[in-house]
Parts: structure tokens; C-alpha cells; sequence
């Protein structure tokens, strides 16, 4: 009992982490058709901003904004600079693409920042609390995370649906033809779109590294795991996004607990053949459509 | 291959050169002169160095035809390398091996090739991102494997592999072409090359074929081919089969060089640099991926150097060689998408039409 709460627990901690992964990369797919593999370093790069401001002594909030504001930039420079040129062309070049600034991000941060682990501050307490014979493994930075991701996609949802800037963002990712006749500049709207993405991509590297350590390749797993989570929830849909990030995180924990961590990864590549094998359209889908 | 304008290419080519497999065997032949030559003309560590050309240069001539020809991306290479590492490390230690040299190096082709076809009737279904994504788990998760079953696979320490023993046989060859004994580290860097020159001979010659018109016009228009009675899926698993085998070989030709089979040597960095050798050389040209993987072995020395003379740490001038490839794979795909081997036949094709032009 005690274990299976505290699995489950600590899988829907990670579960809300990989939510917030899935849904940056749901948000540029849905914009620009491309899987940003980049994303997993971009995170690293700004968390790693964070933990240097941290250790030069500024308070845990300040490189927590730093970070963010951080993740915008980077998301809007890599946007205008390199993927706007390949922008639909051959999907192969703009995976080829992400994949080259997914090196060169690895190597950058292991040059400027250094290679060895280093250890990330939480501001919230990792411990637990009793509650008679159990203990809930339910901690104060876990609570945080959950709730910064909730805050985080509330206010998504608010600019998508009930702002100006979200509807033309939303209609340059249906149709980026009409969009622009009815006078959207289409252009800047990609570029917000990442910028966006960049920003619940690096909160998401800001809520895994807290209280654990950071080192350059830190998020790499994460990449697929967020992958998994968004073609679990059809890689179109920003609510499939978050229930298969919280789906896939129970299920890893699961696997992590009971079976052995080494085989989380596995775990998460056999779900997905499964997902793309049986519903490629992703858990809620219902016509069917090919896409894969 | 560059297709010369037809008359150009019937006058004063001899019939053999037009058959492309005598072609084909005449360039092994060609490249295994060159081989001999260069491996007794270079030092112990040079040939360490040829050795890992080779086996960069199998697994990417795989992949040059899975990416290049049939249009399936693949990052889980270092996952079949890897396949057929420890295999090759399961069946090769000890004093007493299993199987001859070229029996393991076989039964490590075919481990990757059953797995590759696992793999493939399921990445067949994918495209674009999907596949990518799918092999990225691929070569995250079979590292995890190795540390899993640690009880047969040896953990995080990995595996030992023996060095292989020249047999007499070879040692004679080579004493009488050359007049020089061959070490066991020559030997392994023999090994690499013949496989590698087998295993291109082999995939220049599918490449040509119907298979590779197959593969081709599945990557060009799913529509037109199916239309046109090829059977997509059989296609795409047929290429990732061969593609993977090609992964297989090259594991087993590392094993034996690297003499060591542990999961950190299949990383996701692995599986990133081989399709930057790829990508490097030009997608779908053999020539290029070998091009590629003399870059990926050489150019690290280089860079370090220049590391080391801009005043960096050893540590960080280790990392300037990722940064450059993967500079280099987005400059390629943003400035030279056909890459280096295509980008010349490019320049070379407008060229030879420029000075056809009746003036």
C-alpha cells in the first residue's frame, strides 16, 4: 500500500511535468507541423541561466523568471533564425534540422556551463508528510509543480480563447493562407507560437531539475517521454497533450517502481508502438484518419 | 550515380564499365588496393583510427540508404550498433570462442537484421516526426537493456571482447604481397574495411537495382508507387531490414576495435552523429557517408587542437567537436540540403551542361 501510493504519487508529479513538455511540443505542431527535438536542450539552456543567477546569489523566483523570459527569447530566435527557412518544406529537413540544434545546444551548455552534475535548489520542501501509519509522498515542490503547470496551461487557455492575439494565432495555425489575406501577419504569429512553446518547455526543465541535478543532457529523456505523451494524446490536442502526460507519467512510475527504472525508457517505446500501432490518431481520436 | 547525357557516357566507356556490377567489383577491387596500401603505410594508431572510419562508415552507408533512398529517418541507429556489439561480446570472449571471426560478424548481422525487422514492420507505418520519435525511444531504451540484465550483459561495466588472433592463412597473404607481419590491431582495421567494402558492394549494387528504383519511388510519390503495384509496407520494412543489418555488422566490426561493449558507448550522441555523417556527406550517396565518417573520426583530433589553442579546458575542448557537427548539420541542411557528394555532382552536372550548349 505504501509503495503503491507513493508510486503513484511521484508518477503524477512527473506526469504533470511531462504534460507541460508534451503541450510545447503540441503547440508548435499544431503551428508549424515540426516536432521540435530541440526542445529538450532549449529547457536545459534556460535552466541552467536559472541555476547560474541562483548561484551569484539572487533569490530562487528571480532565476525562475530569468528563465522563462529566457525560454521566450530562445524559442523566438530559434523560430526566425532556423526554422523559418525550412518551414514546409521536406518534413525529413526540419527533423534533420531540430536534431542539429539539439547537438549544438548539448555542446554550447557543456562549453559555457561545464559537463559535471550539478545540484539545482528547490523552494519548496522534498519531503513528504505523515498521515497516520502512511506516508504521502505528496511534497511541497511537488504540490508547486503541479500547480505552476496548471497556472501555466489556464492561462494558455485564456489566450487562445478568449483574446484577440490567441485567435489569430489560432487561425494562422489552421490556415496560414486565409490568415494571411484576412490581414494576420502569420509570420510573428509562428514566432509567438514558439516563443510560447519555449516558455512551458523551460518551465517544465525548471520543475524537473528542482531539488535534483542538472547536467547538460539531463532532459534528454524527457524529449521522448514528452513525445510519447503527445502522440498518446493525438500530437494535435493540448488537453490529449496533458491527460497523456499524466497517463504516461503513472504508468512510467509504475514501470520505475515495480519492474526496475532501467526499463523506463522501454517501457515508454513500447507504448508508444502500441498507441501508433493500434490508435495512431492518439487515445481520443474517433475518425480515421491517416496521419502517420 | 552522376547520369552523364547518353552520348558522353556511350563513347569511350568500355562495355565492363557499364555493367554495374562489374563496376562495382572493379571499385572494391580499386578500394581494396587503396586499403592495403594505406593500412601498411600508417601507424598502429592510425590503423585504430581506420578501424572506427570503417564501422562509422558501415552503419552510415546503412542508414545513407534507409534516409536517402527510401525516405525513413532513423535515430536509433546506436541502437542496432549496439544490438550487434553485444552480441558480438556474447559470442566472442574467453579463450575458447564460439565462432570463427566471420561467423560472428554473420551472426551479429543477422541478430540486428531480426530486430531490425521487429522494428521495421512498425516504423513502416511511421513517417517524418513519428519515426523519429519512435527510433529516439528506440536508442534511449536499449542502453537500459544492457543495465537491466546486467547478470548476462555486465551492467554498466559492459562486456569484454577478445582481440582476434590473425590466422595463418592471412598472415601469409599478407606477408607476401607486403613483406610486413600483420598485429592483431592491423588485423581488426582489415576486418572493418573488408566488411565495409562487402557491405557497400552490396548496397551499391541494391541501390541499382529494382529494389532500389522500389525504395526510390516509394520516397518520391507513395501515391504514384502504389498506384503503380509496389506493396509500401513490404518496401519499407525491406529497407530498414537492410539498413539495420548494415547497424549490426558495424557493431560487431566496433566491438572487436573498441575491444569493449558497455552501454556509454551507445549513447543518443551515437545515433545523432551517424545521421550527421549522413547528412553531412549528401543523403543517399555511399561516396558521401564514407566522406562523413572519415570527418566524424578525423575531425575531432583537429578540433580539440583548436581548442586547446583558444586557451580552453581539455573538458570543453572535447565538447567544440559536437558543437561543430552540429553546426554543420544545420548549415547543410539550411545552406547545402543535398550535402557535400551531392552539392559537387550539382555544381559538376550544370557545369558539363554549360559546355555542351551549342554556342
Amino acid at each position: 500500500m505504501q509503495q503503491f501510493l507513493t508510486t503513484a504519487l511521484t508518477g503524477l508529479t512527473l506526469g504533470f511535468v511531462y504534460a507541460a513538455f508534451a503541450l510545447a511540443l503540441v503547440l508548435i505542431w499544431r503551428s508549424t507541423r515540426i516536432v521540435n527535438f530541440a526542445q529538450a536542450p532549449m529547457a536545459m539552456i534556460t535552466t541552467y541561466v536559472a541555476l547560474v543567477l541562483i548561484d551569484a546569489g539572487v533569490s530562487y523566483w528571480v532565476g525562475f523568471v530569468a528563465a522563462l523570459v529566457a525560454g521566450l527569447v530562445l524559442g523566438a530566435v530559434v523560430e526566425r533564425v532556423f526554422v523559418r527557412p525550412v518551414e514546409g518544406k521536406s518534413e525529413i529537413n526540419a527533423v534533420i534540422l531540430t536534431l542539429g540544434l539539439f547537438i549544438v545546444l548539448h555542446a554550447l551548455a557543456a562549453v559555457v556551463f561545464g559537463s559535471r552534475y550539478r545540484s539545482f535548489p528547490a523552494p519548496f520542501g522534498l519531503h513528504g508528510f505523515q498521515a497516520g501509519e502512511l506516508r504521502i509522498a505528496l511534497t511541497g515542490f511537488g504540490i508547486f509543480t503541479i500547480v505552476a503547470v496548471l497556472v501555466v496551461m489556464g492561462l494558455l487557455v485564456a489566450l487562445f480563447r478568449f483574446t484577440d492575439l490567441g485567435l489569430k494565432m489560432r487561425a494562422s495555425a489552421f490556415n496560414a493562407e486565409v490568415a494571411r489575406l484576412l490581414g494576420v501577419k502569420v509570420g510573428r504569429m509562428l514566432t509567438l507560437g514558439w516563443a510560447l512553446a519555449a516558455l512551458v518547455g523551460s518551465l517544465s526543465g525548471l520543475l524537473i531539475a528542482g531539488g535534483s541535478l542538472v547536467h547538460p543532457s539531463y532532459m534528454d529523456s524527457v524529449v521522448v517521454y514528452g513525445f510519447v505523451a503527445a502522440v498518446l494524446g493525438g500530437l494535435d490536442s493540448p488537453a490529449g497533450a496533458v491527460v497523456g502526460g499524466l497517463l504516461l507519467g503513472v504508468s512510467l512510475s509504475f514501470v520505475s517502481g515495480y519492474v526496475g527504472s532501467e526499463l523506463v525508457a522501454l517501457a515508454s517505446l513500447v507504448i508508444l508502438m502500441l498507441v501508433l500501432l493500434l490508435k495512431p490518431g492518439g487515445l481520443f481520436s474517433h475518425a480515421a484518419e491517416r496521419r502517420v | 550515380m552522376a547520369s552523364l547525357p547518353l552520348p558522353l557516357a556511350k563513347v569511350g566507356r568500355s562495355t565492363l564499365w557499364q555493367s554495374t556490377l562489374w563496376r562495382h567489383l572493379l571499385l572494391a577491387v580499386a578500394g581494396l588496393v587503396v586499403v592495403v596500401l594505406v593500412l601498411e603505410g600508417t601507424s598502429d594508431f592510425r590503423n585504430a583510427q581506420l578501424a572506427a572510419m570503417a564501422y562509422l562508415g558501415i552503419a552510415a552507408g546503412g542508414l545513407t540508404v534507409l534516409t536517402g533512398l527510401n525516405g525513413q529517418i532513423s535515430l536509433g541507429h546506436g541502437a542496432f550498433m549496439a544490438i550487434g556489439a553485444y552480441t558480438t561480446a556474447l559470442l566472442y570472449q574467453g579463450t575458447e570462442p564460439v565462432l570463427p571471426v566471420l561467423g560472428v560478424l554473420l551472426a551479429a548481422t543477422l541478430v540486428a537484421l531480426v530486430v531490425g525487422a521487429a522494428v521495421g514492420v512498425a516504423a513502416a507505418r511511421l513517417h517524418g516526426p513519428y519515426l523519429a520519435g519512435a527510433t529516439l525511444a528506440l536508442a534511449i531504451a536499449v542502453p537500459g537493456i544492457a543495465l537491466f540484465f546486467d547478470g548476462v550483459l555486465g551492467g554498466e561495466q559492459g562486456l569484454n571482447v577478445r582481440l582476434p588472433e590473425v590466422p595463418g592463412w592471412f598472415a601469409d597473404i599478407l606477408f607476401f604481397l607486403t613483406a610486413h607481419d600483420v598485429s592483431s590491431s592491423k588485423y581488426v582495421a582489415y576486418i572493418g574495411w573488408l566488411s565495409l567494402i562487402v557491405t557497400f558492394v552490396l548496397l551499391a549494387n541494391l541501390s541499382r537495382s529494382r529494389v532500389g528504383r522500389i525504395w526510390r519511388a516509394v520516397r518520391d510519390d507513395e501515391v504514384a508507387a502504389e498506384i503503380a503495384g509496389i506493396n509500401l509496407g513490404r518496401a519499407r520494412v525491406l529497407a530498414f531490414l537492410v539498413s539495420a543489418a548494415c547497424a549490426g555488422l558495424a557493431g560487431a566490426v566496433m566491438a572487436m576495435a573498441v575491444r569493449l561493449t558497455a552501454p556509454s558507448g551507445f549513447t543518443l550522441t551515437l545515433s545523432l552523429t551517424l545521421l550527421t555523417a549522413v547528412v553531412l556527406g549528401g543523403l543517399g550517396s555511399l561516396l558521401g557517408a564514407l566522406i562523413g565518417a572519415a570527418l566524424l573520426t578525423f575531425l575531432p583530433q583537429v578540433v580539440t587542437g583548436v581548442g586547446a589553442d583558444l586557451g580552453l579546458s581539455d573538458l570543453q575542448s572535447a565538447e567544440l567537436t559536437p558543437l561543430v557537427y552540429g553546426l554543420t548539420m544545420v548549415l547543410v541542411i539550411l545552406l547545402a540540403p543535398a550535402g557535400i557528394v551531392g552539392s559537387v555532382r550539382g555544381w559538376w552536372r550544370s557545369r558539363a551542361e554549360k559546355a555542351h550548349k551549342p554556342a
